[in-house]
């Protein structure tokens, strides 16, 4: 097998490999560093990656394959390199956010997810871009440059997870973890051709992911294939005694879950409100092909509606950045990360904190905390946040009313495919509607998935199926969508992304035809 | 810095009718922080006691103290307050360097206690009802040390340093309602709350309560209005008054400062004032206006507390007896009078004496030993008489020895002496310095002979009737035992001697 | 609903500390104009019947017991400092004065 054929395998294939000894942890994990180094850089590099963690990498694979020759126990994932979203924290790596407030820092922590790879023995490759503190969904706000769809170099890879979703669609990783907040791993995975997960709110321990909207950040699986997400959240997921809203549940069942193999009498609903008017015809197409698809296979599909979704953008953006604001106050300049003396004027400490504050966020950063501000302000705040806090109960009564019909729910995941760098950058409002279909799980605390459901007919780009399971139920998701994804691939003749461009030679004439211009 | 004019207390207290509000921070002495693991310990190396939550670094989250929760509750018993079923963290945000994450996290809607009261005894035993608001749970901020300038204050500084040992240490905040009808007890009445507070959650064990620590710590507000108006007039919150003479002494400070004020036709601005013990006076902080806008919203990251009956029961169980009815039993138990009880309990020596009486000796002896040479030493030593080295058993050791006859008072001074250098127990220590009463009459005899003989003048007056002569004999006699005599014994034996009647 | 305006903008920066010049108020009170303007129907979504859910999983009484955890050296608590003096964080003076 090739390295190029290598790292094309799922993560599922990789560690069966590792285990059969037909590859090394070591062959793997260069393999990818090779592969980053080859698409990653330059000026038309997908730039997925803000952080190469070579030396670690490697000195933990031929630690795994050590241990391994001396017929040590491991753990199935042991030896499968990951990429890890810059809004983990990590030791040994430096943690940006995306931010010039955080450039350069490194924490003196790890984050209990990256504990847990490390403990599953997992070379974590790097860190991935991402919007600036997770906000956007286009991976534009990087304080360090967008990362590019590999699917079209021109194009977003979604965000603001949109490093983690670019590097496994261009095999540069088989697996990375994500946040999702509003949408943050299924928007990047439904335009980049990928899986991503959002467990359930407290499935998965947030000590060590920075903050945007604490009552809405999840951190979840990225990869190729439905079973690779299982293995992961299994890994990343159960109760953490550092997070408050961490849940007790144990995160088992739900590989065996993507093992199944059938949804014979499943009832699948179609959220009336989450498809239609607003959806590009190309993801709409490709999405009712997908609930044809699972009625072929023994689903009952239903129609449910849920009537208070139509609130779920406006309270999701009163939620988010009333928490963000008060997440965000702690970049001071006073205990990390950097700190910018006022250019005139006396030096007090609340001017070299407005300075920092000033000239370490980006635009959509700032917009959310003043936006956040306001919806906090005296004499708003009932108005604002409360009434968001109210719409969140409805929206949760919607979802508990379609799952009293149904098991699982299904809409596109993104209303749109991939658009083009610098399109939406300076219409925060059309910006925001991309996370239309995500949001509601977010303020419900309910699980979702992403998967890619083929490509738009129109632009020939990747379009997503999005399903939702009631919260503490994410093992339906992986079961509905393994079955989904095998009928799907079974129509392709193979995975979506053996559709996708050959990256290596597109980087190189692009950056190339850069150079000559 | 401006002088203030102020009105004399007197005058003042003719023309106006004083409003009191208290919110007194009480520092938990749990072994961790509010919301982190790491350790709550006073006056270590800077920053050597915490960790990324109490940094506020990027991703941390908090987790609640549960023993800090159970002694807010305790607290909130001892105070009268209900206690809420069901209760939630809110966070309160503005930007200072101490506040490691620009917002403190605290309670806002639903305190954990509310609506107590409290009974304060003036002096005088004048009783004041004193209703409490709320007892809520937060967090405490870091320790800024300000560099520069003259006088190591925040004003003319060049820079602060900041230490986040105390970031985080579990606080209960304690607020009364407005307190009306003190007149001009207000400023007595202040320091008897104060100190009655401190005392509640000392004698709890849920906090140090050492308020030069910083462990106990009151914001004072005072309003004045003219008597037989309703409405409350404008009013100031003196901040962090640390000791119970400055929360007195800053109230009658700030009545007499508005008295001034509002006799100047000018309207009283609401601010927070800080006290200054060099000179006796406040002096204006930042003024509260619409800058104060503390965006409060449910803590995201901790979910809500609920008690159950049971728990609260369990709790009340274990509740020590309140420190006003404990004094009230104990005093008439031990029969002293009312200024004899208020020494004791002004030396802090209540609980010593009680273990001393449960230990065996008289509540007089007790009394007699701590209050007296005890205190003494303690004095001469800059310690605190319990912390001497004095145990009540060796208090009630050196009685017996002395009921006995074996040692007289001025022996047992030299015994605890010899208790204190670590020789041993008040007998082993007689034993040691052969510290033993001269009891041997024939041995006495010798020496009362012999002062006679060196003596003869003193002698013939004695015979000839002058019987308090005697005590210059009684002195050579004890001079020669090294005061190892009976004194009552060598004067009934000289009188037996020159035949005269005693 | 107030519409949102430079001036309001402007105080917000101050609460935010986040200093801002003269465009980019001007910039930023339109945008969130825009925004505050497509958000205001949560406010007439709900009824006073209605109940707020502040956390979407409902948990109560999660609490640690009060043992000492791990503690960071001093060292790598002023790791990411920008200022250190003494052991200690370092910051510009409190108060505009000297």
């Amino acid at each position: 097998m090739t390295a190029n054929e290598l790292i094309r395998s799922s993560a599922s294939a990789m560690a069966a490999k590792l285990a059969a000894k037909e590859v090394s942890a070591v062959e793997l994990t260069q393999a990818h560093l090779d592969r980053i180094a080859e698409v990653d850089g330059g000026a038309r590099g997908v730039h997925a990656f803000l952080h190469v963690n070579t030396d670690e990498a490697l000195a933990v694979a031929a630690d795994v394959d050590a241990r391994r020759a001396a017929g040590e126990e491991l753990h199935e994932l042991a030896g499968v390199p990951i990429a890890v979203k810059d809004l983990i924290v990590t030791k040994g790596q430096p943690t940006t956010a995306a931010s010039k407030i955080l450039e350069g820092w490194m924490s003196p922590y790890d984050a209990t997810v990256v504990k847990k790879l490390r403990a599953a023995r997992m070379p974590l490759l790097g860190k991935t871009n991402l919007d600036e503190f997770a906000m956007g969904s286009s991976t534009e706000h990087s304080a360090y440059g967008p990362t590019r769809n590999p699917w079209d170099l021109d194009r977003i890879p979604g965000g603001s997870g949109g490093g983690s979703a670019a590097a496994v669609a261009a095999f540069e990783a088989p697996l990375a973890l994500g946040t999702d907040t509003g949408g943050s791993i299924r928007q990047p995975g439904a335009v980049t051709g990928t899986v991503g997960v959002k467990p359930t709110y407290g499935a998965v321990s947030r000590y060590g992911a920075i903050a945007m909207a604490s009552s809405l950040d999840q951190i979840g699986p990225v990869s190729r294939t439905v079973l690779d997400s299982a293995l992961l959240q299994e890994v990343i997921g159960g109760y953490d005694p550092l997070d408050s809203t961490s849940l007790t549940d144990p995160s088992t069942g739900l590989v065996a879950a993507a093992r199944v193999g059938n949804v014979k009498g499943m009832k699948v609903g179609v959220i009336k409100e989450l498809h239609g008017e607003g959806f590009q015809t190309g993801v709409e197409k490709r999405f009712n092909e997908s609930v044809e698809l699972l009625r072929s296979a023994g689903a009952e599909i239903v129609e449910v509606s849920c009537p208070n979704f139509r609130y779920a953008l406006g309270a999701y953006y009163l939620i988010m950045p009333s928490e963000a604001s008060s997440n965000l106050a702690k970049y001071d300049g006073v205990r990390f990360g950097m700190r910018t003396l006022p250019a005139e004027g006396p030096l007090t400490i609340e001017r070299v904190m407005s300075a920092t504050r000033a000239a370490g966020f980006g635009d959509e950063v700032k917009r959310r905390i003043i936006l956040g501000t306001y919806a906090l302000s005296a004499g708003y705040y009932d108005a604002y946040y409360g009434s968001a806090q109210k719409v969140r109960t409805l929206i949760q009564n919607d979802f508990a009313a379609a799952f009293a019909q149904v098991d699982v729910l299904i809409s596109p995941t993104s209303p749109v495919t991939a658009f083009k760098l610098g399109e939406k950058i300076h219409d925060p409002l059309s910006m925001y509607l991309n996370d239309i279909a995500t949001i509601p799980a977010n303020l419900a605390g309910v699980p979702g998935l992403t998967l890619p459901g083929g490509l738009a007919d129109e632009d020939g780009l990747p379009v997503g199926i999005q399903l939702l399971a009631p919260a503490r139920e994410d093992a339906r998701l992986y079961r509905v969508g393994a079955v989904l994804e095998s009928l799907l691939e079974a129509q392709w003749g193979g995975p979506i992304l053996d559709k996708a461009p050959a990256l290596a030679e597109l980087v190189k004439t692009a950056a190339a035809a850069k150079e000559a211009n | 810095m401006s002088t203030e004019t102020i009105l004399s207390f007197e005058e003042a207290m003719e023309k106006y009718d004083p409003v009191l509000g208290f919110e007194v921070h009480v520092e938990l002495n749990t072994k961790t922080k509010m919301f982190s693991s790491a350790p709550n310990v006073f006056g270590d190396t800077p920053n050597s006691n915490v960790n990324e939550v109490c940094l506020g670094l990027p991703g941390v989250l908090p987790v609640v103290n549960k023993k800090a929760v159970e002694s807010s509750i305790l607290i909130g018993l001892a105070l009268n307050c209900k206690i809420a079923e069901h209760c939630t963290f809110a966070r309160k945000q503005y930007f200072y360097p101490d506040t490691p994450k620009n917002f403190q996290t605290s309670q806002y809607e639903d305190p954990i206690c509310y609506d107590g009261w409290l009974d304060i005894e003036l002096e005088d035993g004048t009783v004041f009802h004193v209703e409490i608001e709320r007892a809520h749970m937060e967090e405490d901020a870091g320790k800024l040390t300000h560099m520069g300038g003259a006088t190591g204050r925040i004003q003319g500084a060049d820079f602060s340093l900041v230490d986040y040992n105390r970031s985080g240490v579990p606080l209960v905040e304690i607020v009364t309602k407005p307190i009306e009808g003190a007149g001009s007890r207000a400023p007595e009445l202040a320091k008897a709350y104060v100190a009655a507070v401190r005392e509640i959650v000392k004698n709890l064990g849920v906090s140090d309560a050492k308020m030069e620590r910083g462990n106990v710590r009151c914001d004072a507000n005072v309003s004045l209005r003219p008597y037989g108006q309703e409405k409350f007039g404008t009013r100031t919150e003196t901040k962090n008054v640390n000791s119970l003479r400055a929360v007195e002494n800053a109230v009658k400070f700030e009545i007499q400062r508005h008295a001034a004020v509002l006799d100047s036709g000018v309207k009283i601005i609401q601010e927070t004032r800080h006290w200054h013990e060099d000179t006796k006076s406040t002096t204006s902080g930042r003024p509260k206006s619409d800058a104060d806008d503390y965006r409060y919203f449910p803590e995201p990251d901790l979910v809500p507390i609920v008690t159950t009956a049971e728990w609260v029961e369990e709790l009340r169980a274990t509740l020590p007896e309140p420190p006003a009815e404990r004094r009230k039993r104990l005093q008439a138990d031990w029969g002293y009078s009312d200024l004899e009880f208020r020494d004791v309990v002004n030396a802090g020596l209540m609980g010593e004496i009680e273990e001393t009486i449960a230990a065996g000796a008289s509540a007089a002896a007790a009394r007699k030993w701590w209050m007296g040479e005890i205190a003494r030493r303690a004095k001469l030593a800059d310690v605190d008489p319990a912390a001497l080295g004095v145990t009540p058993a060796v208090v009630v050791e050196i009685e017996k020895l002395i009921a006995a006859g074996s040692i007289n008072d001025k022996l047992a001074r030299k015994v605890l002496d010899g208790v204190l250098e670590g020789e041993g127990t008040p007998a082993e220590v007689v034993q040691k310095r052969g510290l033993a009463v001269v009891s041997d009459d024939g041995a006495l005899q010798k020496a009362i002979d012999e002062a006679l003989a060196a003596q003869p003048d003193v002698a013939d007056k004695i015979r000839g009737g002058k019987v308090q002569a005697v005590g210059a004999i009684v002195g050579g006699v004890m001079k020669v035992t090294r005061g190892q005599a009976d004194a009552g014994r060598v004067r009934e034996l000289i009188l037996k001697t020159l035949g005269v009647e005693g | 609903m107030a519409a949102i305006n430079r001036d309001e903008v402007a105080h917000l920066a101050q609460l935010a500390h986040i200093e801002m010049s003269d465009d980019e108020l001007d910039r930023m009170a339109t945008e969130l104009a825009v925004i505050v303007d497509s958000i205001k129907s949560v406010s007439e979504a709900a009824g006073d019947d209605v109940p707020a859910t502040s956390h979407p999983i409902p948990l109560t009484n999660v609490m640690r017991e009060d043992v000492v955890g791990h503690v960071l050296t001093v060292e790598e608590a002023l790791s990411g400092a920008p200022d250190a003096a003494s052991g200690r964080f370092k910051v510009p003076a409190i108060l505009e004065e000297s």
